[in-house]
């Protein structure tokens, strides 16, 4: 009775107990233990197979709860429109004016709508955390798992995943019709490792930008706020950067610029120029981001860890 | 089997649980009360380690509830019935909940079936009723089929046939050698469901007895009287040892005495009754004055449970237990009440 059964590999054990009526008392799951009398401290034992609950169980409950949702649905499907979609009339409207894209490959086009994508994965990050302690559902998931730091990881794990997936299948397909449509008006021509970094490089940076989200919602806890510190942190340090003029804050304003989420990921596009605006080249913002992803998500666990649910 | 040693937690300034200490049993079905605010939930929540105890620990048969490696096996426990997102279905928000335990699909059908939501299995639960988001909180409790359950006030927002089905649901559980451990502002349900009581005020142990001895030692019989000579029958009765309390609408309540026994004293002093009457007070009104000091939040109408001024022989509080009965930790229960209504 309690060796571990696969999940998928056992349909008879618990089909067989009997049905019961509704409202019906539960006394008739098979294997019932005898009826203690009031001082007898007999236990109950439940027929149901025991297993041990791991990681992968609570990422499997994690995958329910955010495909079991409607607003998750919209989000991810708005995000693929702006991906695609912009893309494609970005893409169209460059075509048609004919002009020189200078120092730039035709990837280049494909930036501006990955950028406006982006505001999905912030809001839903957040969400997948803060919806829970806004409806009460986080006690009952801490609950059905007490180890917070696996309630978190399996979070982390489902949210990176399905945010990198979709990510990487609207990059691609706005990634070929960028080339098709402008590879004659690009300067130079878009080498198999540019379009790794579009694809497979803005998918990891948009995957680690929802870590930082879901970090962030799980130590402000509250939806409204931590999502406006999220688009805050995306489109504050470019603003503030623009309106540095004084020389002497010049070092901090490049530094604003250059780490800002929008410079960051136009590095893996090429579409700042010959890095005239920024020192980073490369896969250097996946580092970036991935640092600060760590110290986000290592801050959530404390918190997660200290404070009451 | 439930192990609380010294249980306390503090909210900044406030003290919501108050050094509690008691042991919650299999097979019985065990009452939880207090008036509002008297710390049941939060004990709740920290039993399964949601909020961290300022001091003491709870043991869960023997283990810290994080410690548990299948929890939902071990401890079902229905906290709010909201604590559910409003957005998924009852079935996807029992399947999450049996996923994250590897408890076998087929499960969630068998206890939506068990609460009676097969038919609304598939729709959302944000337009369901307190009643219905009640019964869907009960299914995850039920899920595991676990060997203790935790129920913060069930019938909050049941229909009278939904009361009823609970209250079997727990007698039966317990009969099954499982711990049912329920929390309750209404002592008439608890007598009615459960076999063992604790009631807490203010965040302390008030009464940690079994059903039995709570009704045998609180369903308080005493004498009524009612006289125009009031001020001499309470010197007469105070003249023969006997205690009485003045209620509000001027009549004299007798503990312990039997009313032959005051009948024949007040003929002997040939006082004019009015009244002599026999009493039974209810449970509630017993459940009522044994957290009278501890009740925070009230009406101002009246005072809670038309509590009754002691007037002679008030070195013995009126209505303080008779001795002999079971002795709980604490110095025994309504201990801390009794000291400060001496004082
Ligand atoms: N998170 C919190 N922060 C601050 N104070 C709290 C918190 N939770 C509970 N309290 C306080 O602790 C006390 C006990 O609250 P609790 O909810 O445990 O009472 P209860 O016995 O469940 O009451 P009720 O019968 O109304 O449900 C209350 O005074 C409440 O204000
Ligand atoms: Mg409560």
């Amino acid at each position: 009775m309690t060796t571990p059964q696969p999940q998928a590999a056992h349909p008879a054990a618990p089909q067989t107990a009997p049905q019961a009526p509704p409202h019906a008392a539960p006394g008739y799951w098979p294997g019932t233990a005898p009826a203690g009398g009031p001082a007898g401290p007999v236990g109950y034992v439940s027929p149901i197979p025991v297993r041990k609950a791991t990681l992968m169980d609570a990422v499997s409950a994690e995958w329910t709860k955010i495909r079991s949702v409607r607003s998750t649905i919209w989000t991810l499907s708005v995000m693929v429109a702006i991906i695609v979609g912009i893309g494609l009339l970005i893409a169209a409207g460059v075509d048609a004016s004919g002009s020189k894209m200078t120092g730039s490959t035709a990837l280049a086009g494909g930036f501006f709508s990955v950028m406006l994508g982006m505001i999905c994965v912030l809001t839903l990050g957040v969400l997948t955390i803060s919806s829970e302690y806004g409806t009460g559902m986080i006690r009952t998931t801490l609950t059905a798992c007490p180890d917070r730091v696996r309630v978190l990881t399996a979070k982390a794990i489902v949210f990176f995943a399905l945010t990198f997936a979709i990510t990487l299948v609207s990059t691609a397909l706005v990634a070929m019709f960028d080339v098709a449509m402008l590879e004659d008006q690009a300067e130079f021509a878009a080498s198999g490792g540019e379009w790794l970094k579009v694809t497979v490089g803005t998918s990891l940076f948009v995957g680690l930008l929802g870590i930082i989200s879901l970090a962030v919602g799980t130590l402000l806890r509250h939806s409204a706020g931590a999502i406006t510190v999220m688009l805050g942190l995306v489109l504050a340090p470019l603003v503030v950067a623009m309106f540095m003029y004084t020389e002497s804050l010049s070092s901090v304003r490049k530094a604003l610029f250059e780490y800002s989420i929008p410079m960051l990921l136009s590095v893996f596009y090429g579409a700042s120029g010959e890095s005239s605006a920024t020192s980073l080249s490369g896969w250097d913002p996946l580092w970036v981001i991935a640092i600060a992803a760590a110290v986000a998500l290592g801050g959530a666990y404390a918190s997660l860890l200290k404070r009451d649910a | 089997m439930i192990e609380l040693q010294g249980l306390t937690k503090r909210y900044g300034e406030k003290l919501a649980v108050d050094g509690l200490t008691c042991t919650v049993r299999p097979g019985i079905v065990t009452g939880f009360l207090g008036p509002n605010g008297a710390g049941k939930s939060t004990t709740m929540r920290m039993m399964l380690d949601l909020d961290r105890p300022t001091h003491g620990t709870v043991l869960i048969d023997g283990q810290h509830y994080r410690q548990l490696k299948d929890p939902l096996r071990t401890v079902g426990a229905l906290l709010d019935a909201k604590a559910m997102h409003g957005g998924r279905s009852a079935y996807n928000h029992l399947l999450c909940l049996a996923q994250s335990n590897g408890i076998p699909r087929a499960r969630v059908r068998e206890v939506l079936d068990t609460v009676g939501l097969t038919a609304v299995a598939k729709k959302r639960s944000k337009g369901f009723s307190l009643g219905m988001g009640q019964r869907l909180g009960i299914a995850g409790a039920l899920l595991g089929d676990p060997q203790i359950l935790m129920f913060d006030e069930p019938v909050n927002g049941l229909d009278p046939e939904g009361i009823h089905w609970i209250r079997n649901l727990m007698k039966n559980l317990a009969a099954q050698g499982r711990t049912v451990f329920v929390s309750s502002h209404l002592m008439s349900e608890m007598a009615l469901t459960a076999d063992h009581l604790i009631v807490i005020g203010q965040g302390r142990l008030l009464a940690d007895t079994s059903m039995a001895d709570f009704i045998r030692q609180n369903s308080r019989s005493y004498v009524r009287l009612r006289s125009p000579e009031i001020e001499r029958l309470l010197d007469v009765l105070a003249g023969a040892g006997i205690t009485a309390v003045t209620t509000e609408d001027g009549h004299l309540e007798v503990d312990g005495t039997e009313s032959a026994q005051l009948g024949e004293l007040a003929a002997r002093h040939k006082l004019v009754l009015h009244e002599l009457s026999p009493q039974q007070a209810s449970l509630e009104e017993a459940f009522m004055q044994l957290t009278a000091e501890s009740v925070e939040y009230h009406a101002h109408s009246a005072p809670p449970g038309g509590d009754p001024r002691p007037v002679a022989g008030a070195d013995a509080p009126p209505d303080a237990p008779p001795d002999g009965g079971a002795a709980p930790p604490g110095g025994g229960w309504g201990a801390d009440w009794r000291k400060k209504k001496g004082s």
